[in-house]
């Protein structure tokens, strides 16, 4: 597992390259948030196209940031989510308090809507 | 397709959750599955197997170990078994409803039976203060 991040208009992109698992969500959860304190950012994006595999760890990690954004009033986004994500995402019932778009274009042209 | 069967023991730790959901994919694969039940098939031998390493051994110093069974029919089905010789599960019927964790600080989701169940076509949990056994069964389209 490897994760990059990007900082664009105050979405802090993290760009993960691999399986998330319970092994793997606790690295992910450390370096992001890491990462999300030095960073001015106020959002969190979550971008899945190079995850190939993600399991209840994952959402229990993503849910993780989302309760933390809500303290500050920040929001946690998806993008780029292939079938496998999509599909543990509907179950979970994430896809109802994560919003996930085709890319971070998306996500910005929908905030300049006021969103 | 001929009978199969197999078993593997490994040391409950956190790397090996990949190693032993990668192994069942592909001991699967000769049901010729399609990419969607081999990711199914993945995702519930990983929630198993993270379930049996948290709830049966967190804490315990010595080397624990977790067996899985797979066993392949010639009518395509998958038999699966994961077991640890842990602590147990007090309350099965609440660790089966969705969203309830025994660790709420953990960030930890509480969907792992409920993606089982949800990936597979059925699903057992057996435990008792000594272990616990998940099986799991599923036929491929």
């Amino acid at each position: 597992m490897d994760i990059q991040f990007v900082e664009r208009n105050g979405n802090l992109i993290a760009k993960i390259r691999g399986e998330i698992d319970h092994h793997t969500a606790d690295k992910i959860r450390k370096s992001l948030e890491d990462e999300f304190s030095e960073s001015t950012a106020k959002n969190i994006v979550f971008d899945f196209a190079h995850v190939g595999f993600m399991d209840s760890s994952g959402i229990g990690m993503v849910i993780g940031r989302y309760k933390e954004l809500q303290k500050t009033g920040g929001r946690v986004f998806a993008i780029n989510i292939g079938p496998e994500i999509s599909r543990i995402f509907d179950i979970s019932g994430l896809r109802k308090i994560i919003p996930c778009f085709a890319g971070i274009d998306e996500i910005e042209s929908e905030s300049g809507r006021g969103m | 397709m001929t009978e199969n069967q197999m078993n593997l023991t490994f040391l409950a730790i956190s790397e090996n959750q990949s190693f032993a959901r990668a192994t069942a994919a592909a001991f699967a694969s000769q049901l010729d599955p399609t990419v969607a039940e081999i990711n199914e098939i993945k995702t519930a031998v990983s929630e198993a197997v993270t379930n049996a390493m948290i709830h049966g051994y967190e804490g315990v110093e010595t080397d624990c170990f977790v067996t899985m069974r797979c066993h392949l029919t010639t009518n395509r089905e998958i038999y699966i078994e994961v077991e640890d010789f842990g602590r147990g599960i007090p309350n099965i019927e609440q660790a089966l409803e969705p969203l309830y964790t025994s660790k709420p600080d953990e960030e930890r989701s509480g969907m792992g039976f409920t993606v089982m169940s949800e990936f597979m076509d059925d699903l057992q949990v057996q435990s008792s203060p000594s272990g616990t056994i998940v099986k799991m069964h599923k036929k491929m389209v």
